[in-house]
């Protein structure tokens, strides 16, 4: 994508250190010079956010690890103790907690444009299974830190999702005990836990690295889906979308501000603010919002399918619904990338996002009548989505004719 | 000429494939103990048994107490519990087991399981008196509605197995031994 270079130095250090390490052609490749399709919306931002969001999230725990302890006995009080006596720990904390809904809030935006605009299609496929791999990744560590805090959500959020490989006939039993270190969760599960949730940030990190590198290969998409074709299509990164990405990270800040400032507790669950108890679990166990949908697949399945029992087949729909994911570029075999211009995917698109906030509506329920079989029914269509429509759409769908050019699709709005 | 060079080829593959298997075996055995030191240390595997006395406890009674990290629960059962699970057909029964096979034999007053649902891991609330017993008179798990009838069988719910049994024995009529 990346024309003729444009950097020529002609300060003497920077010739020097062009020769040797060239991380300012390189920065200016690709962080300035970078043609990006003069038509993306406020949607394509949320790549920023997610970005600014993942630097939040490792800055404010590193200082909060400065002052947990990541003990059974203690962890519980140094959570408390950062909320009351640290400096400024009040906000530091609401801000790592609130901070994580907010990345999820991002991802799922983020997530739904892919889908929409068919950026995970030829030749993008990589770059969007290294996006589900993020966003895999980004699950666990999420659930790991929801765990530090040592209360009584955080322990049976442990003790429930550890049992799900459980399931697993054969090695369930032992790798359940690998992974928990003792028969129960416990001391070793917390510092585990610990330790990875430091770690995997990190490991976010070097595949967001790997994304952004498979994203400027081919280039952004962009939501009328026709690829870049001349200069004419496009704009520099810097100043264009670096303005308009900063823009969205403030505008994204106004109601994580007021999350943080107003409501930091809001998003969490009050039985949190309970020490760990093994002996006594909460009478209705939820998980945080952002998983919701994913548990309410898990608990839709509560019948036996021939030799799998319902345990193991939730397992296997949670697990599912994830890995799926990896596959919808080769589930959606339409040419055209842009939702806009696909009027039978268009309703099929919509109800699914329409159904993914009913999933997340249903998780938080009880498992009960009438929301048993409203979580199956969704379950069907969160599925039915991926293996069915997708592929039988885009094989009997006359697409909306394509505009030239991304230039084209611009200017024709004027009537000329 | 040529034969020596298809020697040299062979010998020099199996050289290959040798060190290549070598260090994947050296790997796996340097990668290990970093693998298993996540497992049950020798501290936890120490608290393995523990003995409890059931001479304080009344008839109809339950106690918790703690074993490996999990709740064991111990329920001194009245005539009227065993006689309603020995009633119980084995055809309604998802993990079938009779009443006898879920105590020991002469101290079938004594139900002792591990306090831990078989679907995903919660506490069932049925130790205390006031506390819901499900349907059957025995426990009820509340995060996913689990029913346990009064000898610790799955009976409605979907915890697709009965509550565990641990290890233990009688060293008398009112001292058992768990682990």
């Amino acid at each position: 994508m990346s024309g003729h270079s444009s950097y020529n130095p002609t300060n003497p250090v920077a010739k020097w250190l062009d020769s040797r390490l060239p991380i300012m052609r390189f920065s200016k490749e690709h962080l300035m010079d970078f043609p990006t399709p003069k038509n993306l919306n406020y949607w394509w931002t949320f790549g920023a956010i997610l970005a600014f969001m993942l630097v939040v999230q490792i800055a404010t725990g590193i200082v909060l690890a400065m002052s947990y302890t990541p003990d059974a006995a203690l962890a519980f009080d140094s959570v408390e103790n950062i909320r009351r006596n640290v400096n400024y720990g009040r906000i530091i904390q609401a801000t790592h907690a609130v901070g994580a809904s907010m990345f999820f809030v991002a991802v799922y935006v983020h997530i739904g444009r892919g889908l929409y605009y068919g950026s995970y299609k030829e030749p993008r496929e990589v770059l969007w299974i290294l996006g589900v791999l993020i966003f895999v990744l980004m699950m666990a560590t999420a659930f790991m830190g929801y765990v530090l805090p040592w209360g009584q959500m955080s322990f049976w959020a442990a003790t429930v999702i550890t049992n799900i490989f459980s399931a697993i006939p054969i090695i369930g039993d032992p790798l359940l005990q690998l992974l928990r270190g003792g028969f129960a969760v416990d001391n070793p599960t917390l510092k585990r836990f610990f330790s990875l949730h430091y770690l995997l940030p990190f490991v976010i990190a070097a595949v967001v690295a790997l994304h952004i590198w498979a994203l400027h290969v081919p280039g952004n998409n962009n939501p009328v889906g026709v690829e870049v074709k001349s200069s004419h299509d496009t704009v520099p990164f810097h100043p264009y979308i670096t303005m308009k990405d900063l823009l969205a990270i403030v505008l994204f800040l106004i109601p994580f501000a007021w999350f943080v400032f107003f409501a930091p507790d809001i998003l969490g669950h009050p039985d949190n603010y309970k020490p760990a108890n093994p002996l006594i679990t909460p009478a209705h166990i939820v998980p945080e919002w952002y998983f919701l949908p994913f548990y309410a697949i898990l608990r839709a399945i509560d019948f036996d399918m021939w030799f799998i029992s319902a345990k193991l087949g939730g397992v296997i729909f949670f697990g599912g619904s994830i890995l799926v994911l990896f596959f919808v570029p080769w589930l959606d075999g339409s040419k055209t990338r842009s939702g806009t211009f696909r009027p039978l995917f268009k309703p099929f698109y919509w109800l699914f996002i329409f159904n993914f906030f009913l999933l997340t509506y249903l998780g938080a329920q009880l498992a009960v009548e009438p929301y048993s079989t409203l979580s199956k029914i969704s379950t069907a269509y969160y599925f039915g989505y991926f293996l069915i429509i997708l592929p039988i759409v885009s094989r009997i769908e006359t697409p909306n004719p394509l505009p030239a050019s991304i230039s084209e699709s611009v200017l024709g709005k004027g009537g000329s | 000429m040529a034969s020596d060079a298809t020697t040299d080829t062979t010998k020099r593959d199996f050289l290959y494939v040798a060190t290549g298997a070598m260090g994947a075996v050296g790997t796996a055995v340097a990668v290990w103990p970093l693998i298993d030191q996540m497992n049950p240390d020798a501290s936890t595997l120490a608290l393995s048994t523990i003995e409890v006395s059931l001479s304080s406890i009344v008839e109809g009674e339950s106690v918790t107490v703690m074993w490996r990290g999990q709740p064991i629960f111990i329920r001194y059962r009245t005539a009227d519990d065993i006689a309603q699970s020995k009633a119980v057909p084995m055809e309604e029964l998802k993990d079938p087991a009779s009443d006898a096979e879920r105590v020991t034999e002469g101290q079938e007053q004594w139900l002792v399981q591990i306090g831990i649902c078989t679907h995903l891991g919660c506490v069932p609330t049925g130790q205390k008196s006031g506390s819901a017993k499900g349907d059957f008179g025995g426990w009820f798990c509340p995060c996913h509605g689990s029913h346990y009838d009064t000898a610790g069988r799955i009976r409605k719910g979907p915890a697709p197995l009965n509550l565990v049994l641990p290890d233990y024995n009688f060293l008398s009529d009112t001292l058992i031994k768990i682990g």
